[in-house]
């Protein structure tokens, strides 16, 4: 079976389950725009937000809802023994990786476009003022953030203090992509808006996702093989 | 390695040398025209930041031979580099913000250089940490980790060149004149002498403990 | 305690020395960066705690790497004589 195809049944597999039970999607949806509030109660001085407080809210609130999901998702998997399960399929190891971040790219777009909407109401952002590039921005810099995260995730299944381990492995490797999608939405969203800074912060993410999904891409089977 | 163990009492006689010359080379050096005085803090700074990077480099290549290869000895080195990447990251993260302080009148600032060094230092506390709470089995965890970690190197290097920052470019060291490039190569290699003895002890001391674990197992037999 | 911890606490307590000694020199409270005078701030204290940072790391990791070392070894030997002897028996 060839790796696209394995690595789609096994998103179509978690879009499924999900679909039934609807469980992430409501919860980090929920929480992402938690955040939201929680941050705009740190950031907004007098009935006005900070500047950029909106692009960095923005961001943070995908971080954090993010992890989140990649601790959630496999700790389904774990619960379940599933993810033995899985790596014993005769499918190649690397299919497991795209088909779990396939599903997990796919819940955290779906976030997003709640919770970009929701930023824009409350600190009166312009999210349409550059729809493409924000778009691209979102999707590269997520991309990076799920790409590393379903490597983490997986591989602390089995490990101790899995919870806190997480973000401590994960944010600073992936403080790259928060740097570059802050900066670049900061550069939309400023009242003398930068489309030229923010296009370069978009190459830097994409260069950055085919930098690490691929070093995750390859890394996965040896990691997670006893 | 018991090849290599047998050099470090010389690395460590060089470097111990190297390291008591240098201060008086330092001070005989030429004032720098605009910064003074503080400037010179940069002879063991950015020798640390090279010992730093040149840690994270040799972790990350024996992360990926433990990866792919599962040979104990490159976790060893892995581990060992991963604890050195830290103890000389404290080094320039401690010297460089008493510089940047006098010379530009801030302690620190996020510009991209910075902030990437802070971030590769956190990545290896994230590694030792790892190590010792991730439980049974976190040596080929971290590897990973130590892997990424080498991979976010050349990104630090590339942004410098690419983004405008306060932090001086990457050209300076070619452009020393001759006074203030003896006393910088100089301490440069006194660190890379210090770094390879420090690194060969801190193996042994690792191979040594797996050694102890292995005779504990054997002696309950 | 583990050489991992004393490494860190170590780390930490030399960070937090210099600072508060940096602390008690600095003369005003916080200027902004585009009128600090270079003649205000003296550099000499700054260039010697700088050094004396990177002495005392050296050295204090080194010193605490050799005696992990010979803890080691020392344990090493104990326990490889003890299977010896118990293979004689």
């Amino acid at each position: 079976m060839s790796l696209l195809r394995a690595g789609w049944i096994i998103a179509r597999k978690d879009l499924v389950v999900e679909v039934r039970s609807r469980e992430l999607a409501y919860t980090t949806l929920f929480f992402a725009v938690a955040c939201v509030l929680v941050f705009a109660f740190a950031f907004v001085r007098e009935g006005r937000a900070l500047d950029d407080a909106a692009a960095g809210i923005l961001w943070v609130s995908i971080a954090f809802s993010g992890t989140l999901a990649l601790g959630r998702a496999f700790e389904r998997e774990r619960q379940n023994e599933t993810l033995k399960a899985l790596l014993l399929a005769p499918t190649e190891r690397p299919a497991v990786y795209l088909g779990k971040l396939a599903g997990l790219l796919l819940l955290m777009l779906c976030v997003e476009l709640v919770v970009v909407p929701v930023v824009g109401l409350l600190f009166g952002a312009p999210i349409f003022r550059a729809p493409f590039l924000l778009a691209s921005l979102l999707a590269a810099g997520t991309l990076g953030f799920a790409g590393v995260g379903t490597l983490f995730a997986a591989m602390l299944v089995r490990a101790h203090s899995r919870d806190v381990l997480l973000p401590i492995l994960l944010y600073p490797i992936t403080v790259p992509v928060i740097i570059a999608g802050v900066r670049g939405t900061a550069a939309i969203f400023a009242a003398d808006p930068n489309f030229d800074a923010a296009q370069s912060w978009l190459s830097m993410l994409i260069f950055f996702d085919a930098v690490f999904v691929t070093l995750a891409f390859w890394t996965f089977g040896p990691v997670m093989s006893e | 390695m018991k090849t290599a163990n047998r050099f470090v009492p010389f690395l460590m006689l060089g470097a111990a040398v190297m390291f008591a010359r240098a201060p008086f080379m330092i001070h005989d050096a030429p004032m720098e025209s605009t910064m003074g005085l503080i400037q010179k803090i940069f002879y063991f700074h950015v020798p640390a930041a090279s010992a730093t990077f040149l840690a994270a480099a040799v972790c990350g290549i024996a992360s990926a031979l433990f990866l792919w290869r599962r040979n104990p000895a490159a976790d060893h080195v892995a581990v060992s580099a991963a604890e050195l990447a830290v103890v000389f990251g404290i080094i320039v993260l401690a010297t460089g913000p008493l510089w940047a302080r006098k010379a530009w009148g801030i302690w620190w600032q996020w510009d991209v250089r910075l902030t990437m060094t802070l971030v590769m230092w956190m990545v290896f506390v994230a590694y030792l940490l790892l190590r010792r709470f991730g439980g049974p089995g976190s040596e080929v965890l971290a590897a990973a980790v130590g892997l990424f970690g080498m991979a976010l190197v050349p990104f630090i290097y590339i942004s410098v060149n690419y983004w405008r920052t306060i932090h001086p470019t990457t050209n300076v060291v070619p452009s020393l004149p001759p006074e203030m490039a003896a006393p910088f190569w100089w301490s440069m290699l006194a660190f890379v002498l210090l770094f390879a003895a420090i690194l060969i002890v801190r193996v042994r001391l690792e191979s040594s403990r797996a050694a102890l674990e292995d005779a504990y197992a054997a002696l309950e037999d | 305690m583990s050489g991992f911890k004393r490494v860190m606490t170590a780390g930490v307590m030399v960070i937090v020395a210099s600072a508060a000694a940096l602390l008690a020199q600095t003369t005003s409270g916080f200027e902004p960066a585009t009128n600090i005078g270079k003649e205000s701030l003296p550099a000499g204290p700054l260039v010697y705690t700088a050094y004396a940072i990177v002495w005392l790391v050296l050295i204090g990791y080194v010193f605490m790497l050799w005696r992990r070392l010979d803890r080691v070894e020392k344990e090493l030997r104990e326990v490889a004589a003890r299977i010896g002897s118990g293979k004689r028996s």
